[in-house]
């Protein structure tokens, strides 16, 4: 961020990729219920992310000082493969950056979910990174809160976040990776259908209206992005249930007339 | 807790049971595959990319190439590891944390039957004095549905045999520049066949809970003309007469998998 200023990230009023200042990157795309084992998932491929969601639970906390008798604790883990950037080969296992992350969308979802009615559980969210193109914390958050809702957990509200950011003097909505690395603001949020902030982060260098400018675009842009979770329900369960599980069936073809 | 744990002996005695009557929980034959299914170039930022779905096992693999230091005994020779994890995504039996051992098992049992096949010419890919071409496969599991080592060695080959090589101008890699792939034999890309023995009898293929209740397993490990890597796991045992009917049975199942690499 505040890097090199030669890179011309606006040109005649259209960004880098040709967007506008108020676009999306495209594809943008989510699917729910994409993993057999995990009790809700979901798939996000937005720009270049690719990001998958599962989650487990509630189920009984181990280990069992983690158990909390008012409520369910919510485990969220953040991960990046190795070959997530087109940069050098990444290194496995936990660090700093993807330990806050987890943090801060797992205080996010805390907000949202009922977690009051599932005492002593634990629900874990898995969010795996398979490709990264920059915003990926805000779309494993959009991604989470739909695995949730896919894992039948009862929330409050959905959740869904989008960074905006600074850049050639301008804000802009979802700031992709050339805008983070070489812009001057970056300003992830989510928020829920009612407005309230239950994630945000900035780092950079923002005046009052600009952040007052970028905190309207990310909620309008957080619309969107609820209109994509509820199209992903949708086109879920308005498949009959035998197509759906199609493979699970050819998986386990038992006729019983045989046993 | 998990539903393994719990239901695990009950589950052994079930399919125990069926295989003894010569059926198998899911109707398959003994040994038969469940569907395969491989995409490939699915990470455009890795150099090499794919997804393997084997019934409902998913792993993804992927290929960062780097410039780096040569191994001290091989100081004219690319390096190449395979490395893997078992993600908590994938199954309500993996645990987040360092790999435990059955991960590191999987890692190199795939690792091995790449290497050995010596697949890549890694002769090829000397740059200057202290400067070689690494090769750095990494495997995800992200569902388990039994069965990691065959879909885990599809995966691994078949994301280096799709994969592009970035350009290198003056000993320097120029990334999202590509110069061509590594032009692999498809008849040298191993192909792992898993063996999984539950009482008596033998089974390929096994799902999450065949997997789950088995004695012992052997996975074999060969490419056209030689068996490249074997593992056996478990406390169980096998006779010899058993090990080689299934390579064998390993070298027949590859004409099928085979045609997965194109």
């Amino acid at each position: 961020m505040g890097g090199d200023s030669n890179i011309e990230l606006i040109k005649d009023g259209k960004r880098l990729d040709g967007r506008g200042f108020d676009d999306f990157r495209k594809p943008l795309t989510l699917e729910v219920g994409v993993l057999q084992e995990a009790d809700g998932s979901a798939y996000i491929e937005w720009g270049m992310n690719k990001i998958l969601v599962g989650v487990f639970g509630p189920k009984e906390a181990i280990p069992k000082h983690l158990a909390d008798p008012d409520k369910a604790t919510i485990r969220c883990i953040y991960t990046m493969s190795t070959f997530a950037s087109l940069e050098e080969h990444g290194r496995m296992g936990p660090n700093r950056r993807a330990n806050e992350i987890g943090k801060v969308v797992r205080e996010a979802l805390e907000n949202v979910v009922m977690v009051e009615k599932f005492p002593s559980t634990i629900i874990d969210v898995y969010m795996m990174v398979l490709q990264a193109e920059g915003g990926t914390r805000v779309a494993s958050l959009t991604g989470a809160a739909a695995a949730l809702i896919n894992a039948g957990i009862p929330m409050r509200e959905p959740i869904a976040g989008v960074a905006v950011g600074k850049a050639g003097g301008h804000v802009l909505l979802d700031i992709g990776k050339e805008e983070d690395n070489y812009g001057q603001a970056d300003v992830p949020m989510a928020f829920t259908p009612s407005g309230d902030i239950v994630l945000l982060q900035m780092d950079g260098m923002m005046t009052r209206e600009e952040i007052a400018k970028a905190l309207d675009m990310a909620q309008e842009g957080s619309k969107k992005l609820f209109d994509l979770q509820r199209k992903a329900f949708e086109k879920e369960y308005a498949e009959p249930l035998g197509k759906k599980l199609s493979l699970k069936e050819e998986e386990s073809k038992v006729d019983i007339h045989k046993l | 807790m998990s539903k393994f744990s719990v239901l695990s002996k009950v589950r052994k005695e079930f399919i125990t049971s069926f295989l003894d009557k010569g059926k198998r929980v899911d109707g398959r034959d003994f040994m038969e595959y469940r569907h395969i299914e491989a995409e490939t170039n699915v990470v455009e930022n890795a150099e090499g990319s794919a997804l393997v779905r084997l019934g409902t096992t998913q792993i993804i693999a992927g290929l960062k190439v780097e410039i780096v230091e040569p191994f001290p005994q091989e100081p004219d020779r690319g390096i190449m590891i395979t490395n893997a994890e078992l993600l908590p995504l994938a199954s309500e039996n993996f645990e987040p944390g360092p790999p435990d051992e059955r991960t590191i098992e999987f890692a190199r049992v795939v690792d091995r039957g790449i290497r050995s096949a010596e697949v890549v010419d890694l002769s090829k890919y000397y740059i200057d004095e202290g400067k070689v071409l690494g090769f750095f496969v990494d495997l995800y599991v992200l569902d388990y549905g039994g069965n990691l080592f065959d879909a885990g060695t599809l995966a691994a080959a078949l994301a280096l045999k799709t994969a592009r090589l970035p350009k290198i101008e003056n000993g320097e890699l120029i990334r999202g520049e590509y110069s061509g792939g590594l032009d692999l034999d498809i008849n040298k890309l191993p192909t792992s066949t898993t063996f999984t023995k539950i009482g008596d009898n033998i089974i390929l293929d096994p799902n999450v809970d065949e997997e789950m209740a088995y004695d012992s397993q052997l996975v074999v490990t060969v490419n056209d003309d030689y068996v490249v890597a074997m593992q056996k796991r478990g406390t169980g045992s096998f006779k010899k007469s058993e090990v080689l009917n299934l390579v064998d049975k390993s070298f027949e199942k590859r004409k099928d998998l085979k045609k997965l690499y194109g």
